[in-house]
């Protein structure tokens, strides 16, 4: 018993100190940005730069790339997960159901783009993107398409999981043998069962396109890091708390992904 | 509460009314080399329960989802109540299933559940609510109406399924091994169940199974299929005594294999003449196929079979023994006989004069 009592609180140690670690390793980065974004000029801590940041009037008259980059940044996050939403649910949905054959082709091309650096996804994409800014303009929403194959892996992922933890053909059966079409299928029956997986896609895809900059750098469009890259430029501390911001709203999001759908938890009652 | 469709005039059941004729016609169904259908062609009665009852990949299942439009036949027609059915869509076939597998909504309440279909075809609220309520009372789950399908054993599962598939009030009623994932208990007390509220309803009912007992505790005739067709479709009754073919006799029920001659209409087998069923062999040697039941043992220190094991199986016994000629026959005797039995007694074995089937011996 006390060897036992004994090895749990040596569990209990590790446990901690492998946490600790990890929660340095974290945490180190980050103390050093507050701590840049909080020095004030001739010594001493201010907090004059986050008031800047969250000063919007400020930001529009002295920062205006700042304001596009959030635009562009937020426009991208909604076109994004909407594109990927409605391209990957119905396909996956589909595959599932109808042609199961297909699923591991399908899990191969989606995962791919995580094997593919973006510098050489730009490289592919750029005769793609000629056509594109000759037909729809050279907005940098546009960049959505390319952002859509970036998100593929996480949200095919996140998807996969939600939909393998329901029996899509059952459910989808039981509701057109009572009446359903496919689209009401899809609205009433598959997606409030996968609601979490969707919602796990949908975040991940978030926190991924606010992180992107290397595909909007290269091909000269505006998204929240390039203008977080030519604010520090002129303005390093004010760029680093936009980053830090930026940083602490995908965490946020991921973290409140964590908790959506993980009520609804009971026993199931034995047979009488 | 007026029914939510019109009833049709022909009904067989005793219900309200609305069992429709169904009719498969010549319908073939291939999955690469592997015919599950092969023709079948099979037609129900309005109000009629019938099983399919067939080993694994024989077709049962994909007869029933070619019905319900959950598969596309090759070719061959599907009509319900004279009207050719053959391309209409599975939503509106106005067909109520209950899958094998659990398949309640996760997300709705049993009683949602039940109202789903009821929300598709536009039925006011508080209609919806009193016959979803109906149903699940029909089904004996009023007091779990408000539960979510994990909140429900499965038999509670199955049952709310059954209500559901009801509450539309469809043409046909399709179950699809509704009870194979169910202990044992559960399973016969739903078999009976739904043959209850089947009876109750009067809805043309079609049910495949794997298992016997149920297929003949529940229908009014049951099918045996064997790759892609009907080997035979006929009462309970009459499937047991008369199978119609080696593979009926061999499915359903134990069945003896033994030598004999015809002589007649009869055939002599171990000594005794037993009457010939329509559609056995006509002469010469042959195997005749004889129940358990329809075998007399008696002791017999002068016997010609000696006893291999006698078995308890508690409404009734079980007598293994071997003839002279190497036969193992299989006898059903009572329960309390059993222990007078012991391996190597000698006895005698007399098939009653039950109609047999009588095939060539090769």
């Amino acid at each position: 018993m006390n060897l036992q009592a004994a090895h749990r609180r040596k569990q209990s140690i590790f446990r901690r100190v492998v946490l600790g670690l990890i929660g340095v390793f974290f945490a180190l980065p980050l103390i050093g940005m507050v701590e840049f974004t909080t020095r004030a000029p001739g010594g001493g801590r201010s907090l004059h730069t986050w008031a800047t940041l969250f000063n919007v009037r400020v930001i529009d008259a002295d920062y205006p790339e700042l304001k596009t980059g959030l635009l562009s940044s937020a426009g991208l996050v909604v076109l994004t997960v909407a594109i990927m939403l409605v391209m990957l649910v119905p396909t996956m949905t589909w595959v599932r159901l109808r042609l199961p054959g297909l699923r591991r082709t399908v899990e191969f091309v989606c995962l791919l783009p995580l094997t593919i650096p973006a510098i050489v996804l730009v490289v592919g994409l750029a005769p793609v993107y000629a056509w594109v800014s000759y037909f729809l303009g050279e907005s940098s929403l546009w960049l959505a398409f390319a952002y859509v194959v970036l998100v593929l892996p996480y949200a095919y992922r996140a998807l996969d999981a939600g939909l393998t933890s329901i029996d899509v053909k059952t459910l989808a059966e039981a509701a057109r043998s009572l009446g359903a079409g496919w689209p009401t299928v899809m609205w009433r029956i598959i997606l409030p069962n996968v609601r979490t997986a969707v919602l796990s896609a949908a975040f991940l895809s978030v926190a991924l396109v606010l992180g992107e900059f290397t595909i909007a750098s290269l091909f000269s469009r505006d998204n929240l890091q390039v203008a977080i890259n030519q604010l520090g430029k002129r303005d390093a501390s004010l760029a680093i708390a936009a980053a830090l911001a930026a940083m602490v709203l995908a965490f946020t999001v991921l973290f409140a992904m964590s908790f959506v759908g993980t009520g609804r938890r009971s026993h199931r009652p034995e047979e009488n | 509460m007026p029914p939510l469709r019109t009833p049709t005039s022909h009904n067989a059941g005793t219900g309200s009314g609305l069992g429709v004729a169904v009719a498969l016609s010549d319908l073939r169904r291939a999955y690469g080399p592997v015919r599950a259908l092969d023709g079948l062609t099979l037609e129900i009665a309005p109000g009629e329960f019938v099983a399919l009852l067939g080993p694994s990949g024989c077709g049962k299942t994909t007869a029933l989802r070619v019905l319900a439009g959950l598969e596309d036949a090759d070719s061959g027609r599907v009509e319900v109540e004279g009207k050719d059915i053959t391309a209409v869509p599975t939503s509106a076939r106005d067909m109520g299933m209950v899958f094998q597998a659990y398949s309640l909504f996760p997300h709705m309440t049993a009683r949602q559940n039940v109202e789903f279909g009821l929300r598709l075809r536009r039925i006011p609220a508080p209609r919806r609510r009193a016959r979803a309520g109906e149903m699940l009372d029909l089904v004996g789950l009023s007091e779990q109406a408000d539960r979510y399908a994990h909140e429900l054993s499965g038999g509670q599962q199955q049952r709310v399924a059954l209500a559901r598939a009801l509450a539309i009030e469809p043409q046909v009623l399709l179950l699809d091994e509704p009870l194979s994932a169910l202990d044992a208990k559960v399973r016969v007390q739903l078999r009976d169940e739904i043959r209850r509220i089947q009876l109750e309803v009067g809805t043309t009912t079609l049910f495949v199974t794997h298992d016997q007992e149920e297929a003949l505790a529940v229908a009014d005739r049951v099918g045996v299929m064997r790759a892609g067709n009907l080997e035979q479709l006929a009462p309970p009754q009459d499937l047991y005594s008369r199978p119609a073919t080696a593979f009926v006799a061999d499915f359903v029920g134990l069945t003896n294999r033994l030598p004999a001659t015809i002589v007649g209409a009869h055939a002599k087998v171990l000594g005794t003449s037993v009457p010939l069923l329509p559609g056995s062999a006509q002469s010469g040697t042959v195997i005749v196929l004889i129940r358990p039941e329809s075998i007399a043992v008696t002791a017999d220190p002068a016997g010609r079979a000696t006893v291999v094991t006698a078995s308890f199986l508690g409404s009734t016994g079980r007598l293994r023994a071997v003839t002279e000629s190497g036969e193992t026959v299989v006898a059903q005797i009572d329960n309390d006989a059993v222990a007078t039995f012991n391996p190597g007694d000698k006895v005698t074995l007399i098939p009653r004069p039950n109609p047999a089937l009588a095939i060539a011996a090769d």
